[in-house]
C-alpha cells in the first residue's frame, strides 16, 4: 500500500520535474536564439535538411489528401446538388486545419526524429562536452540552429501541403468529374477569408513548428546516452510531438474558429 | 555538398514555399478581390434581418460591390443597424432601395443594393433610407395559411 502510493507520487514528481527541465531548457533556447540567428550558414544547413528534403513527403502527401477530399466531398455535396461548392470545402478544410496539422505530423515523423537521433548520438558520442570544453556553447552552435529550422520551414511546407492538396482537389474535381472550373475557383475565392483563414492556418503552423522544433531538441538533447536511450527518445519525440500538435490544434482551433458566424 | 549549393537549394525551398502561400493569398482567398479596408461605409436599418451575416457581400444588380461590416441591434428603436462597407468605384443615389435577398432557395444571405434617380449620391456614414427586411419563411406560411383560411370559411361539422 504505502508502496504503491510512494509509486505514484514518484511518478507525478518525475513528470514535474521533466515538465520544469523543458521549461527552463526552452528558455535558454530563446535566450541564445540572437546569438544563433546571426550565424545564417547553420540555420540553412538545418533548414536543407528538415525543410528541403521534407518537400517531397510533403507535396505528395497533400496532393493526394487533396484527391482524397475531393472524391470524398463530391460524394456526399452531389446528393444535396451542390457539387459546386466542393472547392470551398476542400479550401476550407485544407487551410484551416489540415494543411497545418498533417505538415506538422509528417514533419514530426520525418525531421524531428532525425534531429532528437542527431542530438542524441552527439550527447551519447560526447560531442555537446568537447564542444563545451572548446567554449563552444552547444545551445547556440546545435540547438538553436535546428529548432529555428523547424519554426522557419514549418509554415512554408504547411503552405506547400495546402497549395498542393487544392491542386489535386482541382485535378479529380474539375478534370476527372467535370465540376466547372469557373465556380470551383469563384465559390472558394467568395468563402475563403485571406485574415481569417489562411492567416489563421499559418499562425497555427508556426506555433506547432515551434512545439514540435522544442521537443525534437529537447528530446534529444536530454536522451539517455545508450543506444536505447537514443531509440527511446526518438519514439517519444513522435508521440509527445503528435499528441501536443493534436492538442495545440483543439485549443487554438476553439480560439480563432469558436464564435465567428 | 558545398555551401553555394545548399544556399541554393534551401532558397528554392523558400521560393516554393512563398509562392503557394501567395497562391493561398490571391488565387484561394480573396485578397485580389476585395480588401475590407478601403472603400466608404453606409448604414441600413432593417425590422428584420434574418440569417445576414457579418462579411456577407453586397451586391447591386448582381455585382459584389462591398461587405457587410456589422450587423447590430438599435437599443430604442430595435431595428437591426447593418453597416456597409462599398467599394470606393461605386456611387449609389440617395434614395437606393436596401434589401435583405437569397441566393437561390437555400443559399446565404446578402444585401441588394438598388439605385435610384437621385442626382445626390450617398456619401460616408450616410443612412440608406428605403429598406425591405429578410423574407421569413415561416412569417410567409403563416400568412399564405391564414389568406386559404380566410377564403374558404371553415364548414360546420
Amino acid at each position: 500500500m504505502m508502496a504503491s502510493i510512494e509509486a505514484l507520487g514518484r511518478f507525478f514528481t518525475s513528470r514535474l520535474e521533466r515538465l520544469g527541465l523543458a521549461a527552463r531548457f526552452s528558455g535558454a533556447v530563446f535566450l541564445v536564439l540572437w546569438v544563433s540567428i546571426r550565424r545564417a550558414t547553420l540555420i540553412i544547413r538545418e533548414l536543407y535538411f528538415s525543410g528541403v528534403r521534407s518537400l517531397s513527403i510533403i507535396a505528395v502527401s497533400g496532393l493526394f489528401v487533396g484527391m482524397v477530399l475531393a472524391v470524398q466531398g463530391y460524394e456526399v455535396l452531389q446528393r444535396y446538388g451542390s457539387s459546386e461548392s466542393l472547392g470551398v470545402i476542400v479550401a476550407l478544410s485544407l487551410v484551416r486545419e489540415l494543411g497545418p496539422v498533417v505538415t506538422a505530423l509528417l514533419f514530426a515523423g520525418r525531421a524531428s526524429s532525425a534531429v532528437t537521433a542527431e542530438i542524441a548520438l552527439m550527447r551519447a558520442t560526447e560531442q555537446l562536452a568537447a564542444m563545451d570544453m572548446m567554449a563552444v556553447d552547444p545551445l547556440s552552435r546545435v540547438v538553436a540552429p535546428r529548432f529555428l529550422a523547424a519554426v522557419l520551414s514549418m509554415p512554408l511546407l504547411a503552405a506547400i501541403f495546402t497549395s498542393a492538396g487544392i491542386c489535386g482537389a482541382w485535378i479529380i474535381g474539375v478534370k476527372l468529374i467535370g465540376i466547372d472550373d469557373g465556380a470551383f475557383w469563384s465559390q472558394m475565392q467568395a468563402n475563403v477569408d485571406v485574415r481569417i483563414d489562411v492567416l489563421n492556418g499559418l499562425l497555427k503552423s508556426i506555433v506547432f513548428g515551434t512545439a514540435v522544433g522544442l521537443i525534437s531538441v529537447f528530446e534529444g538533447y536530454f536522451a539517455v546516452p545508450t543506444s536505447e536511450g537514443i531509440a527511446s527518445a526518438t519514439t517519444r519525440t513522435v508521440v509527445i510531438s503528435s499528441l501536443s500538435v493534436l492538442l495545440l490544434d483543439l485549443v487554438l482551433t476553439v480560439m480563432m474558429f469558436r464564435g465567428l458566424s | 555538398m558545398n555551401r553555394s549549393r545548399f544556399d541554393f537549394v534551401v532558397g528554392l525551398f523558400v521560393a516554393i514555399g512563398l509562392l503557394a502561400m501567395v497562391f493561398m493569398a490571391l488565387k484561394v482567398g480573396n485578397l485580389a478581390s476585395f480588401d475590407s479596408g478601403s472603400g466608404y461605409a453606409l448604414e441600413a436599418r432593417f425590422d428584420n434581418i434574418g440569417g445576414l451575416k457579418v462579411r456577407a457581400p453586397v451586391k447591386s444588380a448582381g455585382v459584389v460591390v462591398g461587405r457587410v461590416e456589422s450587423v447590430g441591434l438599435d437599443k430604442e428603436t430595435f431595428e437591426a443597424v447593418v453597416r456597409l462597407r462599398i467599394v470606393s468605384d461605386y456611387r449609389f443615389s440617395k434614395d437606393t432601395i436596401a434589401s435583405i435577398l437569397t441566393s437561390g432557395l437555400l443559399g446565404e444571405q446578402y444585401v441588394g443594393l438598388e439605385s435610384g434617380g437621385d442626382p445626390v449620391y450617398l456619401a460616408q456614414g450616410d443612412r440608406v433610407g428605403k429598406t425591405q427586411s429578410a423574407m421569413i419563411l415561416e412569417k410567409l406560411i403563416s400568412q399564405f395559411l391564414f389568406s386559404k383560411a380566410a377564403e374558404t370559411p371553415a364548414k360546420a361539422p
